[in-house]
């Protein structure tokens, strides 16, 4: 059974790293492969055009919208709504989610205040947003912030919470100050946990944008699909709808690339 | 002086070879109902390699973590002698078990002690570049943990503890979660490096022939509630080869003398467990 185990291990790791690169591969060819079932069927007549016309004629209008810059100042101007709602959103929720972990205290204080507001469904915040932020840029980035805070705050905390109580030990023996227990044990101790939150919180994000900028707003994705539907231009609307995946697809492959860099350490 | 904290006495001078480098008197620790540590009381002397062995659960740990400053007795007294003046800690501790933090570098790890004190870049680079070395780590300087051996991990953590220059070693069960080839080795190294300075050590295992290996003296302890039982005096020659001690008669006696003592120990902690259904 043991001689078994020693045998087949490096064998094991080998395919490992090349079950890492097939996933890569598969998890491009996938929504390529989709789009050709989609494109086969619309030409064929198989679904109606009407409501989902083939990739084709949507990628020409895209590419067309490309050419008119049009697309390019709606995509710039979700991405930066996004960019800065995260920021604003995130590193206070950082900074928070760790100090709740690290001091009881703080914990059993706003724990609660957290569990009572999280289940609160972001999109309903909106109109207060508005009521508060006005039709501008800030509410849009608020909406972001709010969507990035929750996953953020709660993933660091338990991610302290997680960190093993022995490296605590380690850090108050060596005599650790607070600022370095803080910066070289439970900020990186919690990190593959806190970045799990900010996935989830940026894509959050990128559902909260689409839905602020329906309302009330002059740019971004949101209001380019919000504007084909008052004007039925359905290839339009999947247009804005193809750049919200693109921007959510090339998110989820940067911060994958993002977490190997920043986190050398984390055995996959 | 206050109970449960630990008190530092600077003394000035080296002449205080009489004067014993820690003095723990009355010491106890109860958790709630149980009493983990009971009156303890003993002096370990400056340059002293003691060796503590109890059954488990006879708050051998609990006692070496009072002296690291992680938790705070009941009541008695410790004190430690430091040089009056000196920026040296009065201890570092090797844990049981990985100890070593996952994100950090085998470098990073060793200097982590001496960067939390704030020496200067040029220090720790060479305090940190010796001790790699004396573990044989130098070709593993930009490793991080998960890279490493078992083995390894544990030298990078006595390599941390000795980097950060303590006034007393502690040690923890060092080398208990290793194969028995790779306790040896280190053991052996551990004995290489202590040699350079003969810093106090206190040193905590389960192992009899570990005790009486690497100490000067073992103190042994009783099953719950932990009190002292016995002191051995380990009088071999230093330093000290493992392989040829092993087969030496005075090995023997001693290793069947600490036995016999603890035996006894043993048997009451089974016990106790059956009795309050502890798994072992």
């Amino acid at each position: 059974m043991t001689v078994q185990t020693t045998a087949t291990a490096p064998a094991r790791e080998d395919r490992m790293l090349s079950l890492r690169d097939r996933d890569r591969i598969l998890s491009i060819v996938s929504p390529i492969g989709l789009l050709l079932v989609w494109e086969i069927a619309a030409r064929t007549h198989l679904i109606d055009t009407r409501f989902f016309p083939a990739p084709s004629s949507v990628l020409k209008l895209l590419i067309e919208m490309l050419g008119s810059g049009e697309l390019l100042t709606h995509t710039a101007t979700s991405l930066r709504r996004l960019f800065w709602g995260t920021v604003i959103g995130g590193v206070p929720a950082l900074v928070l989610g760790i100090v709740m972990g690290l001091n009881r205290t703080i914990r059993a204080l706003v724990d609660p205040i957290i569990a009572a507001t999280y289940p609160i469904p972001k999109s309903s915040i909106l109109p207060l947003a508005l009521l508060i932020f006005g039709l501008g840029e800030s509410s849009k980035i608020f909406m972001v912030a709010i969507g990035v805070f929750f996953p953020v705050a709660i993933n660091a905390t338990t991610g302290v919470l997680e960190i093993n109580k022995i490296y605590l030990d380690v850090g108050r023996n060596y005599k650790a100050d607070r600022w370095n227990m803080f910066w070289t044990i439970a900020l990186p101790g919690a990190l593959p946990v806190i970045m799990t939150g900010f996935k989830l919180g940026i894509g959050i994000g990128l559902i909260l944008i689409a839905i602020a900028e329906m309302i009330g707003a002059k740019s971004g994705l949101g209001f380019l699909i919000w504007s084909a539907w008052e004007t039925f231009a359905v290839e339009q609307m999947y247009v804005g709808l193809f750049m919200i995946a693109l921007i959510g697809f090339t998110l989820t492959l940067a911060l994958n690339e993002l977490e190997r860099f920043i986190i050398p350490w984390k055995v996959s | 002086m206050s109970a449960g904290a630990i008190n530092l006495r600077p003394v000035e001078g080296t002449g205080s070879a009489v004067r014993p480098a820690i003095r723990i008197r009355d010491l106890s620790k109860t958790f709630g109902a149980l009493t983990a540590v009971d009156r303890v009381s003993l002096d370990i002397a400056p340059g002293e390699f003691f060796m503590i062995v109890g059954p488990s659960g006879c708050g051998k740990t609990t006692l070496l973590r009072i002296l690291a400053g992680l938790e705070t007795a009941t009541s008695g007294t410790i004190e430690i002698d430091v040089p009056a003046g000196s920026a040296r800690p009065d201890n570092s501790m090797v844990f049981q078990g990985d100890s070593i933090f996952p994100w950090m570098t085998v470098w990073q790890n060793a200097a982590y002690g001496l960067r939390m004190r704030k020496l200067p870049t040029k220090t720790i680079k060479e305090v940190v570049g010796h001790y790699l070395d004396r573990t044989g780590l130098t070709r593993f300087s930009d490793y991080y943990p998960h890279q490493l051996s078992g083995g390894m991990r544990q030298r990078v953590a006595i390599a941390r503890a000795f980097a950060n220059d303590p006034q007393i070693l502690l040690m923890d069960e060092p080398f208990s979660a290793l194969d028995a080839q790779n306790k040896l080795l280190l053991q052996e190294e551990l004995l290489h490096i202590w040699e350079e300075h003969k810093k106090t050590v206190v040193f905590i295992t389960h192992s009899v022939d570990e005790a009486v290996l690497l100490g000067d003296r073992v103190m042994v302890m009783t099953a719950q509630p932990g009190r002292l039982k016995q002191f051995v005096p380990i009088a071999l020659a230093r330093p000290r080869n493992i392989m040829e001690l092993q087969g030496a008669p005075e090995y023997g006696e001693l290793v069947h003398r600490i036995w016999s003592s603890l035996r006894d120990e043993v048997q009451r902690a089974r016990e106790i467990e059956d009795k309050i259904g502890v798994d072992p």
